[in-house]
């Protein structure tokens, strides 16, 4: 696959012909010749573009696995049929896979042979120089006093000098006595663009097998941690945490750590209001299980590696603290509850579960740092930070379903098997009393969450992709062009000599390079007089 | 940002922003009627040297002798290209005081970005006419700049404030600044492919040297002119993109999420590499070509507004 438009005597990717020949083999070549021709390159580019639009629109499992949820219950019709395609995980998908892996194909077919083809070119000497130099791109002719040969040697010279890849000769004319023997010098430059070209293609299949092996042999957790709790690096600690096929227990680090704080500071100014300021937070980090804590900052921006795996802030939320008291008095539940943020306010749901009562609790709560109510939006956070917290809380009763064995989100309530008790809202310091105990909302606390990840691919994408870019500039900034010399006698002592130049890359201009070289040749005459 | 002066930065700079509008609206209006006066001829002969070969000279090609027509517009549009600079100071001085004012470089939200693309745009275009005569794209460039900065005082105008958390880093400079160049760029070879295909419409027809299209190059040399383009934004862009790849590792723990703002980016990379092959595929180098590079500029219009506004992204930093 070329960037590059080549003139007739590159391996321009091939015009396959149009209709298939029928015998097997004869099919095999032309399918392969079909399929690394340019143009099919073209449509598969305008494929993967193609291909790549749905995942931008509808949401993605990998990015937002609630809201695919949401999206299906939505359209019960269509939902699922989408989902059957793939089209929740577009760039997992089988069709998405099938784009790209054609095209690498592709690409593999077309720059191997070019690879091959190029190294051979590099090796050879430039062409003949043509006979014709008026027919070419730039020319211009003059007489001067050197004699052909020492023009002719002077330009290789100089040319050679100059890092063209030189060849001289001569042409005797054959029966025509009458003609003056010619001597020529032919040149060219600019093989690099053709080296650039190749090195950005094979580096796109090297951060291809990057990204591959990245995904192979990665893995990405996510934990959520409240202020004053800690973490240690197991899977079982993990909220969610996602593997390679390849991915190895070993490459998890035994490190753990407590967070000591997590400080926020949100706009408070008129202009983007509620916008956040600052995320920082404080962690005690142990990166041995016996070793020494020393305390670090991870903000946004700012993640910690420890052995390979880097450690990175992600959000940050609430979780208001509740004691719950059975009807005799006694603390059945003391605990701080993760709610999930809904809004840019902060605007958070939870849901608190009770177990150890007979009949068992449940709460389902709104939480507020800054609260508001109206008829619309019924009740809500106008502000970020926590200025004025307040709770909605719904009481149910009933079985929790906790042993039906199905695991449950601790973010949900099954309230099938559950009565509701009432409603209320409450501000830090209340107690809602009610026929089967009472709860106590006695502040909040901030959690973080954090994604531990660790790619061992990424330092080779990162390098592929440098290279690639290198490649394409290389490339792109390279002209790759001819010039020639000839030189002949007229007698008297003067020779004409006519120098012409041809780009071979798109759209090039080579009267410099045809200047450049009169100029080689007037300096000559210089030198020839002394 | 509370002190008195600030305030007088915040004027300042819209000040700057509404002088660099009317200035391009001048701009815009000379270089129109320079568009529309287009070439007249007064003599028959229409010198065509094609080749020129002059004893002890390089030939000089391709230039049609201009002598022979007269172009009326030529002034207005020498006028037009000087108001343009102007503008392009103004502009200039507009950012500066932006950021000076929320004490960052000013692209922390979608009306900086605008401003900046916009000013990306004019300095492309100005910095290629320093090397060539461009006054025949002048009009093409000065009215989707002044549609850039329209949207950006009246519907995406935002106070200045400070960056959220994600924006603080050294990145926002390095990758943003590629991007901002890059928008020029594609936007200035959108304009001339666009120009290459109403050329290209009527060479079919039969050329005349006289009319609107007239003092336009021919639609081989605006291709040209596009793939130069092209040539110097698609390695910027493919930067761009590595760029926003190390810093989204650092910032959300990967280089590559598929959110609609990197999707779109990768789009708008394939498109543009398509251009590149487009251009040495027999069938494909004139106007279909021509039309990718339009299509490149719509992706990268789509990701700026629409994921921007209308998508649910990591990247929603409209401040809107």
């Amino acid at each position: 696959m070329s960037t590059l438009s080549e003139q007739a005597s590159e391996p321009v990717r091939s015009q396959a012909p149009e209709t298939p020949p029928l015998d097997s083999r004869g099919f095999a070549r032309w399918a392969w010749r079909q399929l690394t021709s340019m143009r099919v390159a073209l449509i598969l580019l305008f494929a993967l573009a193609v291909a790549s639009v749905p995942g931008s629109i509808l949401p993605q499992r990998g990015n937002n696995p609630l809201l695919v949820d949401e999206w299906i219950a939505d359209s019960p019709t269509l939902g699922p049929i989408l989902d059957s395609l793939g089209f929740f995980d577009v760039y997992g998908a089988p069709w998405f896979a099938a784009v790209y892996l054609l095209l690498f194909i592709s690409l593999i077919g077309c720059v191997l042979p070019r690879v091959g083809h190029h190294w051979r070119a590099m090796r050879s000497q430039p062409p003949a120089a043509p006979r014709n130099l008026q027919r070419m791109q730039a020319f211009t002719s003059e007489s001067v006093p050197q004699k052909p040969e020492d023009v002719v040697s002077r330009a290789a010279e100089e040319l050679r000098r100059r890092h063209w890849r030189v060849r001289s000769g001569s042409d005797q004319p054959s029966s025509d006595h009458a003609v003056a023997p010619e001597v020529w010098v032919s040149a060219e430059k600019g093989y690099l663009r053709e080296t650039g070209n190749l090195v950005f293609h094979l580096s796109l299949v090297l951060i291809l097998v990057a990204v591959a092996a990245g995904g192979l042999f990665g893995w990405r957790g996510n934990v959520i941690i409240k202020e004053g709790s800690g973490f240690s690096n197991t899977l079982t600690q993990y909220d969610a945490w996602g593997g390679g096929r390849l991915a190895s227990a070993d490459t998890i680090p035994p490190f753990s750590f407590t967070l000591d704080d997590f400080a926020v500071e949100f706009e408070r100014g008129e202009a983007q209001r509620g916008a956040p300021r600052l995320f920082e937070a404080r962690v005690a980090l142990q990166t041995e299980p016996t070793g020494p804590t020393r305390d670090e900052l991870i903000e946004v921006n700012y993640p910690i590696s420890i052995a390979g795996a880097k450690v990175f802030l992600v959000g940050h939320g609430y979780a208001p603290s509740f004691i719950v008291r059975d009807a005799t008095g006694a603390v059945v539940l003391d605990d701080d509850v993760v709610f999930l943020p809904q809004d840019g306010n902060f605007t958070s749901t939870g849901v608190i579960k009770v177990p150890d009562m007979k009949p068992q609790l449940g709460f389902r709560g709104i939480f507020l740092p800054t609260s508001a109510i109206d008829d619309i939006l019924g009740p809500h956070s106008v502000f970020p930070d926590a200025d004025d917290p307040s709770v909605f809380l719904s009481a149910w009763e009933g079985d929790l379903g906790l042993d039906s064995g199905i695991p449950q989100s601790v973010y949900t309530l099954e309230t099938e098997q559950m009565e509701q008790i009432g409603l209320r809202a409450l501000v830090p310091g209340q107690t809602w009393e009610f026929p089967q105990g009472e709860i106590e909302f006695t502040g909040w606390k901030r959690w973080s969450s954090f994604q531990i990840a660790f790619d061992p691919g990424k330092e080779a994408a990162l390098a592929a992709s440098v290279l690639a870019m290198v490649g394409l500039m290389v490339s792109l900034f390279t002209r790759r062009r001819r010039v020639w010399v000839r030189a002949r006698s007229q007698g008297s002592g003067s020779t004409l000599v006519s120098v012409a130049g041809l780009s071979k890359s798109e759209a090039g201009d080579v009267s410099h390079d045809v200047q450049e070289v009169q100029q080689i040749i007037s300096s000559g005459e210089g030198e020839h007089d002394r | 940002m509370t002190a008195g002066s600030s305030l007088g930065l915040a004027e300042a700079s819209n000040a700057a922003i509404y002088a660099t509008m009317v200035t391009l609206s001048i701009a815009m209006v000379l270089f129109a009627a320079s568009f529309a006066s287009g070439r007249r001829r007064t003599t028959a002969a229409s010198v065509s040297a094609q080749r020129e070969v002059s004893h002890g000279a390089v030939a000089v090609m391709e230039r049609p002798d201009p002598t022979a027509i007269v172009d009326p517009g030529r002034r207005l549009a020498n006028v037009a290209m000087s108001l343009t600079w102007l503008a392009t100071g103004l502009l200039t001085l507009g950012l500066i005081l932006r950021g000076v004012w929320a004490g960052r470089v000013p692209w922390g939200n979608m009306y900086e970005f605008s401003i900046s693309s916009a000013w990306g745009v004019l300095v492309v275009f100005l910095v290629m006419s320093t090397r060539r005569d461009l006054r025949w794209l002048g009009l093409f460039i000065v009215v989707p700049t002044l549609l850039t900065l329209g949207l950006a005082v009246t519907v995406l105008y935002t106070e200045a404030a400070q960056l959220v958390p994600a924006l603080k880093s050294y990145w926002l400079v390095i990758h943003v600044s590629a991007a901002i160049v890059c928008a020029g760029a594609f936007t200035v070879a959108a304009s001339s492919a666009a120009l290459s295909l109403v050329q290209s419409r009527r060479e079919s027809k039969g050329a005349q040297s006289t009319g609107m299209m007239a003092s336009v190059p021919t639609a081989e040399r605006l291709r040209t002119f596009t793939s130069r383009i092209i040539a110097f934004a698609f390695p910027l862009w493919t930067f761009a993109v590595i760029a926003g790849a190390i810093w989204a590792e650092n910032a959300w723990g990967r280089y590559w999420g598929w959110d609609p703002k990197e999707t779109w980016a990768f789009i708008t990379w394939v498109v543009y590499a398509a251009y590149l092959h487009a251009r040495s595929t027999v069938g494909w180098r004139g106007n279909r070509a021509s039309w990718i590079a339009i299509l490149g500029l719509v992706t990268f219009l789509i990701n700026y507004f629409g994921v921007n506004i209308f998508v649910n992204s990591l990247h929603s930093y409209a401040g809107l």
